[in-house]
């Protein structure tokens, strides 16, 4: 201890722990990387070239916005998470200039606008799919098969939820397909398998809570059952386990409890079938993610943890 | 809903956090410290009135003297802890409040002069004259809360106390000093245990330490197989988890019981008393001894972590020193654990009644982020609240919503702090809550 300087006052806990946002960025994104190399594996070199545009992109108007904003500008891994999502999410033969639209969208109007990390309402990858998804209908209406690694064009082919799908094979090899990936879809969220390796990493880090995508898949599959679909299909075609484990996990945009969790993931399951089965959209994941973000604050000002000690008021003691 | 399921669904509290435990001095048996040349006693070492003075400058004491009646029914009486001349009377600032306190500085004589002490045989006291033993020997809760012993010891009428609790978690990082005296002087704690089952006429105690200290438990479920108590006495294993060792916790752990928001334990029949304070009860009713002197744990970054039996107002440097100086590197002086310890200005600061824990430590303070919503502080509240929330709240100075969230139900503990990722010091942001609403005198 040198005896000349002043001892530093600083208030209790003086004991912090080992977490820190960057932490648990950098394990989304490490997470991410099974279902970002699916992606390029699956669908070819050209989602690398989309996936470098969108980083740059992002991390650019990132930097502008925190300057315009006068706020220090540093690399907390957010916004990388939200360009890698933004991608994944994506068709994977998008325009290179739709990818620079929309992650530039994700991250300036989605996130700054509302106050940066921490303040935006809606997921801002998802944000800024929905947008180019309805400012760009016609040039992002196309979707390729499997091209594996060619940076080929690839044959265009329907998504399993459209309504042109058919499939030629057993319902077992049609599941494969499905959980491995082998499908067409937008870039990240075909395969199953990578999603949910990368999903399990998280949870077992601690980073997002299992209840999430329990409840959230578990939902679509009940309710899919109970309206007459095929649940397992239900849950492996599209975007569900893409949306289950790396988007209605985000910790800004979703409520803060527990309890809050799993009433929005089962929301979140609902809205996605009664989009599938009876809206005019082949998929839902996208739109039932961010309707649920605009029900968080709702459902955190009236879903609270029990307070210790909180002694219920009997019907006497009230009147 | 079943509770079972609430488990299975993450839904049911099992709150708290577990910091590393570094208990540095485990193993260093209790030393009494060289009597200090010097001590500087404030005057207000407890929760409550601040003692009324009693000595000039000039005036000989001896050690147990009284030089400060306690001022009023919460309040403690202050006892000379070294023999010699009062040299001064100096403000000197609180350990505890940074407050300015009248404080008696005494020189000492080097003759370890005692007052005449009246020991007594506890089986023939009545329970007045028991608690009237305790509040005159000036005991407060030695687990740091100094909150006056006689008061927890006088419950009313319509409240009883069914249950004694003797705190022995420790659940701070780094104390050792409950530690050792269970280990050393398990007969002293359970003489006092003996004594307050007696006062409160209660028949059943239980005896709580963590499942990190297992020499402490075998002592003192050896002591307790070999005393006669009025009552049954368990030894009751909790799982090592901050903060265990707070009264709240504590009693919701081992009677499943909660004390109500704004409460006390007598609300749940119960009462808790920290091992150091049983100890100090021993020394009073038994021998006659008023508090002077307690085990104070030395630890962090020094050179040789140790455990002290040590006269109050004693000079913190001057243990520090006795462990062979602090390292280089050290910045931040503490007295009490690093979850809710309280940093001092000066190095030669005076140890109270409640300073269980010297603790030497690299000072680590953080950029803070904004909140990212993680959650993490809501899952470890052990009292079911959402520090984040008053964190909004404070910052926006909207101060009125605060007791909608129960703002004074929170402790303090710190375990939001801990692991929240924005390095955001809630703690903080709740004390200056608090203290704003004490401004508005809302309640």
């Amino acid at each position: 201890m040198d005896s000349n300087k002043p001892l530093v006052l600083s208030p209790s806990p003086h004991l912090r722990g080992k977490n820190s946002i960057k932490k648990d960025m950098y394990l989304v994104i490490f997470a991410l990387l099974f279902s970002t190399a699916g992606a390029v594996y699956f669908f070819g070199l050209y989602v690398l070239l989309m996936l470098a545009v969108s980083l740059l992109a992002a991390v650019l108007t990132e930097y502008v916005a925190k300057m315009m904003r006068r706020r220090p500008f540093n690399l907390d891994g957010s916004v990388i998470v939200t360009a890698i999502l933004f991608v994944l999410v994506m068709p994977p033969r998008t325009p290179l200039w739709i990818v620079v639209v929309g992650s530039v969208f994700s991250i300036a109007v989605a996130k700054e606008m509302f106050g940066g990390l921490g303040h935006n309402v809606f997921n801002p990858a998802l944000a800024g799919r929905a947008f180019v998804t309805v400012s760009f209908a016609g040039a992002l209406s196309r979707w390729i098969a499997p091209v594996h690694l060619m940076l080929a064009d690839g044959v265009t082919t329907a998504t399993p939820l459209s309504e042109s799908f058919a499939y030629t094979l057993s319902k077992t090899e049609m599941y494969k397909a499905l959980f491995f990936g082998n499908v067409g879809g937008s870039a990240g969220e075909t395969s199953a398998l990578l999603i949910l390796i990368g999903g399990l990493i998280l949870i077992a880090f601690r980073v997002i809570k299992w209840q999430v995508p329990v409840f959230y898949i578990g939902t679509v599959a009940l309710l899919s059952w109970a309206l007459g679909q095929d649940p397992l299909f239900q849950i492996l075609a599209g975007g569900l386990f893409l949306g289950a484990f790396f988007m209605a996990t985000d910790y800004v945009t979703t409520p803060i409890t527990t309890k809050g969790k799993i009433i929005f993931a089962v929301g979140a399951g609902v809205l996605v079938v009664l989009i599938r089965v009876y809206g005019s959209m082949p998929e839902g994941v996208c739109y039932s993610i961010l309707l649920m973000n605009a029900f968080t604050p709702l459902i955190d000002r009236h879903v609270r943890p029990r307070v210790f000690g909180l002694v219920k008021k009997t019907k006497k003691e009230a009147a | 809903m079943n509770t079972h399921i609430l488990e299975v669904l993450g839904l049911k509290r099992s709150a708290g956090v577990h910091p590393p435990s570094r208990k540095l001095g485990a193993q260093a048996a209790i030393e009494r410290s060289p009597l200090p040349q010097m001590v500087t006693l404030p005057l207000q070492q407890h929760i409550g009135a601040p003692a009324k003075i009693l000595v000039k400058a000039g005036d000989e004491v001896k050690v147990g003297q009284v030089i400060a009646e306690a001022g009023g029914f919460v309040s403690a009486p202050i006892h000379a802890t070294i023999s010699g001349k009062v040299k001064q009377l100096p403000t000197v600032a609180s350990s505890v409040t940074g407050k300015a306190v009248p404080g008696v500085v005494i020189e000492s004589d080097g003759e370890d002069e005692w007052i005449e002490l009246s020991p007594a045989d506890p089986d023939k006291l009545s329970p007045s004259e028991i608690i009237s033993r305790i509040k005159d020997a000036g005991i407060v809760g030695m687990g740091g809360a100094t909150f006056p012993t006689h008061v927890k010891l006088s419950p009313p009428p319509e409240k009883p106390i069914k249950v004694v609790i003797v705190n022995g978690a420790e659940c701070e990082p780094y104390i050792t000093a409950d530690d050792r005296l269970m280990i050393e002087q398990p007969e002293r704690i359970l003489s006092g245990l003996k004594i307050v089952m007696k006062a409160l006429s209660v028949k059943h105690a239980f005896v709580a330490i963590e499942d990190n200290k297992p020499q402490a438990v075998a002592k003192m479920r050896e002591g307790v197989s070999q005393g006669a108590f009025p009552g049954e006495v368990r030894v009751f294993v909790v799982p090592r988890r901050y903060p265990m060792g707070a009264e709240k916790t504590l009693i919701k752990t081992i009677l499943g019981a909660e004390i109500p928001e704004g409460g006390l334990p007598m609300d749940v029949g119960a009462v808790v008393h920290n091992v150091a304070t049983l100890a100090a009860i021993h020394d009073a009713v038994v021998l006659g001894k008023p508090l002077v002197e307690r085990v104070v744990s030395v630890t962090g970054l020094v050179k040789t972590p140790k455990n002290f039996l040590a006269r109050f107002g004693t000079p913190s440097s001057a243990l520090i020193d006795l462990c062979g100086g602090s390292d280089a590197s050290a910045d931040e002086l503490i007295f009490g654990g690093p979850m809710m310890g309280i940093a001092q200005p000066l190095l030669d600061t005076a140890i109270i009644k409640g300073t269980n824990c010297i603790l030497l430590e690299k000072s680590d303070i953080r950029e803070e982020h904004d909140c990212v919503r993680c959650g993490r502080c809501v899952d470890v509240c052990p009292m079911g609240l959402l520090p984040l929330q008053f964190v909004n709240l404070v910052k926006h100075e909207d101060y009125d919503h605060l007791p909608g969230y129960h703002i004074n139900n929170c402790v303090e503990c710190g375990s939001c702090t801990y692991g929240c990722p924005a390095n955001i010091p809630l703690v903080s942001y709740i004390k200056l809550g608090k203290l704003e609403l004490r401004k508005l005198g809302v309640k």
